[in-house]
């Protein structure tokens, strides 16, 4: 066990797992970087934010594979590759860019399985960047994982902490579905202990970052940690939250979820994908449906407004859910 | 030039896919056929040319208009049936139908009903049988609607970068659904365009078995040695609508009839073949053929539908 970065402990599970099976191909724009061009450094990038970086020393250029910038072409690849033998893990930088190359994803690779009547397998794992707080633009800062959560085939797993990206990530490589794995861009610098050796961890495993019995959070990525921070406040005056992190929305761990609802019978559910339509909504319905009884108070939740996400810092902290925001509502859920 | 064997055996998958679509064109008017169907006759040189050179390891990826593609890969006749009627015994069990026939034991990567959707696949195939180093290559179908999609573009330029051992087949059969190729191939000229992308293309009568053949020779054998990607445009019009019940108003009246007379590619591989393999072993194959797809309809009409449980089964491996 030592400290390391979300963005090492994203490195060390690529690495461990492409050294326990040959299948495991990397493949992405610049995930190695220097290509061509006047023959600067030979791995310029590895990766826009250095995830991959030191993998194209390790393994060279038949299993790190830079692409040309295109999507399509890029989830095609990995889709065919991964029906006919490979584990690969393709890199889409940003999530946000799924709407050029939806297609390899949405009509293939997650419909193989079942349009094949259960002959295939398309164990693929497509890495992407989500979340705003950047300064990164509309285009930058998306958190499609609602998008990608409606289609059935498809898993999505959204990590918050270092642990949880590395065994979250090695778990996804070894699974035979195709998975979506969103990085929120705001936590690679987020440092914590990471076991050295490889460890999966099951998708469909809340876990509960707060223990508490007034009010439960529900809250992925970023998220997880405002609402932490304003649990870790609230709790100063008395008042005792559940913060639960679901970790991944397909599979959805909606045990582990009821079950917190069942003991505080209050909700407050912050998601950063969308104002309508999205993972908050979700989660809602199913409490709505499945918990009824047990709720003391409507439900609330903390999402950005329906707009796309503005660039000038002083609008983009706006849009963002935060800490206050979800203080606010743990008030309002309390007084209802 | 192929022996007798050979051209037996090419001729029998090309009567397979005549007797196959003439005769689904006749069943699908009984309203039994669930969904819409699009027939490949008229193009039967072009799937058993291209697939003539293949063997199990190696993929193609298909299209919407994908029956002969199958047939010529080696897809069973009556498997293929009973999932075009939407039963139990089908190649996918009834959840994918005619346009997502697969068989991945045939390296049959499935029909496709994304226009453009099968190249990038073949990509990620070539990608498999370069890493894997399995010696085997993927093809590629296309038709001259889906030859302009950014996608199929995308593809063929990585195949370049990454030197794949993939070949592109675009199939001009002369419309995308109901508009000519001339108003929407904006250079007219598929062949031409590809090899902007840096791999050799060369352009065949896609009615002419041979023309076809000798040209997937040169493509599979610099495929298979290390040389890289391909593309063939075979032109060939298709005798039907885009789909069946399309009444092809597009059309000139007499063209369909022009077609048939003057450009059937069993009639005219019969012609080239003539005095090589006596005409009884043909007709043979004709009459072995018809009894096959006989059996294959009898079978698939009088084969269950999925019971309404697999509704829910084969989305995930687990969840």
């Amino acid at each position: 066990m030592s400290i390391k970065s979300f963005r090492e402990a994203l490195n060390e599970a690529l690495r461990q797992e492409m050294e326990r099976d040959h299948r495991v191909v990397l493949m992405g724009e610049d995930i190695r970087g220097g290509n061509g061009g006047s023959a600067g450094e030979v791995e310029a990038y590895g990766g826009v934010l250095g995830v991959t970086k030191g993998l194209w020393s390790r393994f060279g250029s038949s299993r790190v594979i830079d692409t040309p910038i295109t999507e399509s072409a890029l989830l095609g690849m990995a889709a065919g590759s991964a029906v006919t033998g490979l584990r690969p893990v393709a890199d889409l930088m940003f999530m946000d860019f799924f709407g050029v190359s939806h297609d390899m994803l949405y009509n293939q690779a997650a419909k193989f399985r079942y349009m094949f009547g259960g002959k295939a397998r398309t164990p693929l794992v497509v890495r992407g960047m989500i979340g705003a707080g950047y300064g990164a633009g509309a285009q930058h800062s998306q958190s499609p994982y609602n998008i990608f959560a409606t289609t059935p085939g498809l898993k999505v797993v959204v990590p918050s902490s270092p642990y949880d990206a590395k065994g979250l990530l090695i778990q996804a490589i070894r699974d035979d579905d195709p998975v979506v794995f969103c990085e929120h861009k705001t936590l690679y610098k987020m440092e914590g202990e990471v076991p050295d050796e490889p460890y999966t961890i099951p998708f469909g495993t809340a876990r509960y970052t707060r223990e508490g019995n007034d009010v439960t959070i529900i809250a992925l990525a970023a998220m997880v940690h405002q609402a932490n921070m304003a649990a870790d406040k609230l709790a100063a005056e008395g008042i005792s939250v559940e913060v639960v992190d679901p970790r991944t929305i397909s599979p959805l761990d909606e045990e582990g979820i009821l079950e917190s609802v069942e003991w505080t019978g209050r909700v407050v559910i912050v998601d950063e994908s969308a104002a309508r339509v999205g993972f908050a909504h979700d989660v809602a319905a199913l409490i709505a449906s499945k918990g009824f009884r047990s709720l003391k108070a409507p439900i609330e939740l903390v999402t950005p407004p329906h707009t796309p996400v503005p660039f000038a810092p002083s609008l983009e902290q706006a849009w963002l859910p935060n800490a206050t925001r979800i203080e606010a509502a743990v008030r309002k859920v309390l007084e209802a | 030039m192929l022996e007798k064997h050979g051209l037996l055996k090419a001729y029998r998958k090309m009567r397979e896919i005549r007797e196959f679509e003439e005769r689904l064109h006749v069943e699908n008017a009984t309203g039994e056929i669930p969904g819409f169907i699009h027939l490949y006759t008229g193009q039967e040189a072009i799937a058993v040319g291209i697939c003539e050179h293949l063997t199990d390891r190696d993929y193609i990826g298909s299209t919407h208009r994908g029956h002969g593609h199958c047939i010529a890969k080696g897809c069973d006749l009556n498997g293929m049936m009973a999932e075009i009627y939407g039963k139990e015994t089908g190649l996918c069990r009834g959840k994918g139908g005619s346009m997502h026939i697969a068989d991945l034991e045939r390296g049959m990567l499935g029909a496709n009903a994304i226009v453009g959707g099968a190249p990038p696949l073949a990509v990620g195939a070539a990608l498999s049988a370069k890493t894997l180093e399995t010696g085997g290559v993927a093809v590629s179908f296309t038709g001259d609607g889906g030859s302009n999609q950014g996608l199929v573009f995308e593809a063929m330029n990585m195949a370049v970068v990454l030197q794949l051992p993939v070949i592109f087949v675009f199939e001009n059969n002369g419309y995308g659904e109901g508009t000519g190729h001339d108003y929407a191939v904006g250079s007219r000229d598929i062949a031409g365009r590809a090899a902007g992308f840096g791999l050799p293309a060369v352009k065949v009568d896609g009615t002419d078995f041979f023309a076809v053949h000798e040209a997937m020779a040169e493509a599979v054998s610099r495929a298979r040695n290390g040389g890289g990607p391909s593309v063939i445009e075979a032109v060939a019009m298709r005798w039907h609508g885009h789909f069946e019940g399309d009444p092809m108003l597009y059309r000139v009246a007499g063209e369909v009839t022009g077609l048939r007379a003057n450009s059937d590619p069993l009639v005219l591989f019969l012609e080239r073949v003539e005095g090589l393999v006596p005409q009884e072993d043909f007709d043979a194959v004709d009459r072995e053929v018809a009894l096959a797809i006989d059996e294959a309809i009898a079978k698939a009409r009088a084969a269950n539908p999925p019971a309404v449980d697999q509704l829910f089964t084969d989305v995930y491996v687990s969840y």
